[in-house]
């Protein structure tokens, strides 16, 4: 398919979910999500350093050496997360605090370097922003979603409002065990998804799940930092 | 030495690195099929954390402190700690043969685990000394190997068990750690 910016948008949004679709950058998706707004804040600040990082290294793409690729991209995406973590603390303390520890951890989100190897080391700026910006939203939105579904199920409150029929809220949804049997439902309706599609007989794409590490976007965990197998190449 | 003690206690089981951070999910998830892999995985991990927290700890309070230069602690510790990881390889390939050939493998995948930064980062934001940092580095990556082992012992289990179709392979691993994740909370009440 043709690439414009809107494909790419939907494409991050839809058809490449970096968190419904692909499973990538699990940590924080657990970490963060105990209230939807918790969720939305983690995934501006992803997607704010997302897309100046694909922008940034997708016009640095001819410049960077390919044996230090990956120090280059660490480097550029370290930059801008120290960037996002100083304009939250200036701008949004509150959302500054409830994430602590998560915003530097940015810098090791699989989604941010897959996202450099595969699409912004390949393809000119302007795409590669638009496919920041999708990506970004994606994960927003999919943040977002479990947010509000962990807060209203633990806490009986959306985005901090109240709502009236969820009088006696599950504490343990907004508890680090909600987390886990979120994601795995989600996990089980994506399997439940893929089965159906392997019985009618359809071609079903294989997800580079993070618990899968050898998939996870070599960049991510499993390459070595200084490739030393290029020349092979 | 209370104090220490404490610490180590504090970020092995009571917050414990995976099941009440969700850090270093990653290898939690992927490498715990058979209780050796994992035993293997998380001697790496404590063997890199160890060395990685002592090194941010040194370049911390040595250098960035005194220059004031602490706004730089994240570029700086990724890329003392992804360089690290592959020196430990290198060293260990040469050095010791029969040691990296049981941790060699699992070596590149800790480069960027958010665990090994997580305890960096920590150890900064809490404003830990040097001997802290490393006995709160060490504690929590045992509390990484206690998680990862419980949950291959389960899992091992768990193959002759009759899972259900949509909940085959993943989901029912997440299930167990959130269980697990419920049975730490008893830890709480340690500290």
């Amino acid at each position: 398919m043709k690439q414009t910016p809107f494909e790419r948008i939907m494409n991050g949004l839809f058809k490449e979910n970096p968190t419904f679709v692909l499973m990538l950058g699990m940590c924080p998706t657990l970490a963060t999500t105990t209230s939807a707004i918790n969720g939305a804040g983690m995934g501006l600040s992803t997607t704010a350093v997302l897309v100046f990082s694909n922008l940034i290294i997708s016009l640095l793409r001819k410049i960077i050496p390919d044996r230090v690729r990956i120090p280059g991209y660490i480097v550029v995406i370290a930059s801008l997360v120290t960037i996002v973590q100083f304009l939250l603390q200036g701008f949004v303390p509150a959302i500054n605090d409830s994430l602590g520890l998560y915003i530097p951890l940015i810098v090791v989100n699989c989604i941010i370097l897959g996202r450099a190897e595969s699409y912004a080391s390949q393809n000119g700026p302007i795409m590669s922003a638009f496919d920041g910006i999708g990506m970004g939203l994606g994960f927003t939105m999919a943040l977002t979603l479990l947010g509000a579904f962990r807060e209203i199920l633990g806490a009986g409150t959306v985005f901090g409002i109240a709502i009236p029929f969820m009088t006696q809220p599950a504490t343990i949804f907004i508890l680090a065990p909600g987390a886990f049997f979120v994601l795995a439902c989600l996990t089980a309706i994506q399997n439940k998804i893929k089965n159906g599609k392997k019985k009618a007989g359809l071609p079903v794409k294989e997800t580079a799940g993070c618990g899968d590490c050898a998939t996870c976007g070599k960049a991510g965990c499993g390459g070595k930092f200084f490739d030393t197998t290029v020349e092979s190449k | 030495m209370k104090e220490l003690l404490l610490i180590a206690i504090g970020s092995a089981v009571v917050n414990n690195v995976i099941l009440s951070q969700f850090l270093g999910l990653c290898p939690f998830l992927g490498v715990s099929k058979k209780v050796e892999t994992a035993a293997g995985m998380g001697a790496a991990v404590i063997f890199v954390i160890t060395v990685a927290s002592l090194v941010t700890a040194i370049l911390n309070n040595l250098i960035l402190l005194p220059l004031n230069l602490t706004y730089l602690q994240t570029i700086v510790f990724i890329l003392v700690i992804a360089g690290l990881v592959q020196f430990v390889e290198m060293f260990l390939k040469k050095a010791m043969p029969a040691l990296y050939e049981s941790l060699g493998v699992f070596l590149p995948l800790i480069t960027t685990n958010c665990a090994v930064l997580g305890v960096a980062l920590t150890n900064v934001q809490k404003s830990y000394d040097l001997l802290t940092s490393v006995v709160n580095g060490v504690g929590t990556a045992v509390g990484f190997t206690i998680a990862i082992v419980i949950l291959a012992g389960i899992r091992e289990q768990m193959e002759y068990n009759d899972v259900p179709e949509s909940f085959q392979g993943m989901p029912i691993v997440l299930v167990t750690s959130g269980l697990m994740a419920i049975a730490f909370f008893g830890f709480s009440g340690v500290i």
